[in-house]
């Protein structure tokens, strides 16, 4: 029997598997940030164990960091011991760290790929759900917790049973204004948060063959949404030619050697699967969600559904909507733009090409927050940034900001913000904060609208 | 990490699905550079209220109920990667989770943590809810070694499911790090040849 792409991945990085238990897996890249990363050193520390493969270890400071005036010390106590405890054990163990202010800072899962650091066949792995984002590559990546950080310092290996296969196959043509947050948001409605559970999810057809490599990792950052490990796209023409020429990539004749490896990184025709799921593409709209996990979501078109559930009520009631309710002409005071879900180049893009020669509404607070100091300059060199500018736009310096509210970008209590992010859990971007996820297409036109609107009506 | 044999208890249920790691432990209480002290934030948004008032209609603060056993609805710990949620349970005092149905990376975690994961059917978590609920000094017990939890006023009781290789560690008390560490020349050949 033929193997799938991630069998092929996965095959390849087995040191041992030991009897009645799980396999010992080698991990290519290892990238840390400092939230999840200093009880792992501690732990180093505490076993008196040294740090095995510095050189495949890549730091980045996201989570906590300011948006604003990142030239200045922060301001919060906490923040600035995480940070600077990160720097610290970057230096005491030869991790290169791109931290505040350097060039090649940003969001993680934004930096690594944009660097070349990702790269079609590896295993990568970070103390982060959303590691998931680099399975466009066809690299095998999924988020670890601080234990594992720990395991992987020490010996670059990591225990695990192999997941289980699932392939999602979308096929046909999207309709215009449907992203790719729009499949990912469609496809964890239909399946539900817990769909994935235990399964690794390769994502086929033409709609995935024909996305750029930003939208490929948009699918496979939200891939984690519906439970899965983690998910992955075979690496073709497109792929090659986003990771060609990158800093970290390999050049010339390395680079072609490479490709002829990366080109055998496809499901074989006679490859089974533990699970199948397959979905017309021209059932896809514009999404939303209405409730506080990412699977309640809709076409921005339709009604919340009627479900006699505890849980479902509890989330209405959070949300303040009601069951049958649409959302439709419902009034919001926050954007986001933002998160490493929608925060490359062409995310921004869309929503500029959007706003351009328009004004956001008077009631709205509309942060753009780029994934990286490369987004950054790419947003400048483009013009992009003074039309968001003079649409009434934030435009802020990067990281994970609002998505998680680690920072001081936090929406108050009670109000709603439309956001690209990938969590709407309750309090996700602040206490009391009520989140509607959205493509950055439906964020850039609330923004405007200073409410909901039903978008498929503009584009038809 | 400490050994796992048996837990007897009473039990705290929490009888809502999909709990995610942003309510166990909610990121603002991230910024800690060691794993001390996440207890005291558990369910923060839940338990306090804005003011910081406890709020005495939520489970772990009501009275009736105590002990090192949660019983949780489906889906428990889905969300972020954060260990921090498994050291916010553990620390707050509990040593089993009990749902239908974990997040895969929050199972991991709980069991890197001495912390047991025990899944039973969606009817006996019914079963489990209720009676804690009617009766909150009902005691349950867990014994990892023939892998039963059993409700002792009644006697019910139903197997879960562990990784052989997960079990063994935990009644040991041994860790995933001592296992790797002794593989290092095994890992150094794997390196060689495929350099
Ligand atoms: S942007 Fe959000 S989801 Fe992405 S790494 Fe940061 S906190 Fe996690």
């Amino acid at each position: 029997m033929g193997k799938t792409l991630f069998d092929k991945v996965w095959d390849k990085h087995v040191v041992d598997s030991i009897t009645d238990g799980p396999q010992i897996l080698y991990i290519d890249k290892h990238l840390i940030h400092e939230v999840t990363s200093p009880q792992a050193f501690n732990e180093l520390k505490k076993r008196n164990v040294s740090l095995f493969r510095p050189n495949q270890v890549v730091a980045t400071a996201d989570h906590n960091t300011p948006t604003v005036n990142q030239h200045l010390p922060i301001k919060d106590v906490l923040s600035r011991n995480q940070l600077a405890q990160l720097t610290k054990n970057c230096a005491e163990n030869d991790i290169e760290l791109y931290g505040l202010g350097h060039e090649n800072n940003g969001i993680i899962h934004v930096i690594a790929p944009e660097l070349g650091i990702t790269q079609p066949g590896m295993t990568l792995v970070c103390g982060d759900s959303h590691t998931s984002t680099h399975g466009a590559f066809g690299a095998i990546a999924f988020g670890i917790g601080t234990s594992q950080v720990a395991q992987v310092f020490a010996s670059q290996c990591l225990l695990l049973d192999k997941p289980k296969s699932m392939r999602i196959s979308v096929k046909g043509k999207l309709k215009k204004g449907v992203l790719s947050k729009d499949v990912a948001l469609y496809v964890i409605a239909k399946l539900g948060t817990d769909a994935g559970t235990g399964h690794f999810v390769e994502f086929a057809g033409d709609v995935f063959e024909n996305m750029t490599m930003e939208g490929r990792m948009t699918v496979c950052n939200m891939s984690i949404e519906m439970g899965a490990r983690g998910g992955m796209i075979a690496p073709d023409q497109i792929t090659y030619a986003y990771v060609k020429g990158r800093d970290f990539a390999p050049k010339d004749a390395d680079f072609d050697k490479k490709v002829a490896a990366w080109e055998r990184l496809k499901t074989d025709a006679d490859a089974a699967f533990d699970c199948e799921y397959t979905f017309d593409a021209t059932d896809i709209e514009p999404m939303i969600t209405y409730g506080t996990n990412p699977g309640m979501g809709m076409k921005i078109s339709e009604s919340i559904p009627v479900k006699n559930n505890a849980s479902f009520e509890k989330s209405l009631t959070y949300m303040g909507f009601k069951k049958g309710e649409s959302l439709i002409g419902k009034e919001v005071n926050y954007v986001f733009i933002g998160s490493c879900t929608n925060s490359r180049i062409e995310d921004f893009r869309v929503a500029a090409n959007y706003v351009k020669g328009k004004q956001k509404a008077a009631n709205i607070n509309a942060w753009l927050v780029p994934g990286s100091q490369r987004v950054v300059k790419q947003i400048k060199a483009e013009g992009l940034d003074s039309i968001f500018i003079e649409a009434g736009f934030e435009l802020r310096q990067p990281g994970c900001s609002a998505c998680l509210a680690m920072n001081d970008d936090k929406i108050p209590e009670g109000e709603y913000c439309v956001s690209t992010s990938n969590r709407n859990f309750e309090g996700r971007q602040g206490q009391g904060a009520k989140t509607l996820l959205v493509s950055p297409l439906v964020a850039a036109a609330t923004a405007i609208e200073g409410k909901i609107i039903d978008i498929t009506k503009q584009l038809n | 990490m400490k050994k796992f044999i048996i837990v007897q208890s009473k039990a705290i249920p929490l009888a809502i699905e999909n709990i995610d790691t942003d309510q166990i432990i909610p990121a603002r209480f991230l910024k800690a550079t060691d794993r001390q002290g996440f207890g005291d934030n558990v369910f923060r948004d839940w338990r306090f209220d804005k003011e910081g008032n406890l709020n005495m209609g939520f489970a772990l603060n009501d009275d009736k109920y105590s002990g090192e056993i949660l019983i949780t609805g489906h889906n428990f710990g889905c969300g972020s990667s954060r260990e921090h949620a498994a050291w916010a349970i553990g620390d707050y005092g509990f040593k089993v989770v009990v749902s239908s149905f974990f997040a895969d990376i929050f199972k991991g975690n709980a069991l890197n943590n001495g912390l047991l994961p025990v899944e039973v059917g969606p009817d006996f978590l019914k079963q489990l809810l209720r009676s804690v609920t009617d009766a909150p000094e009902a005691e349950i017990k867990v014994d990892l070694e023939t892998q039963t939890i059993t409700l002792l006023s009644t006697g019910e009781s139903e197997s879960f499911e562990i990784n052989s290789y997960k079990k063994t560690c935990l009644l040991n008390g041994y860790d995933d790090i001592d296992y790797l560490l002794n593989q290092k020349e095994k890992i150094k050949q794997f390196e060689q040849q495929n350099a």
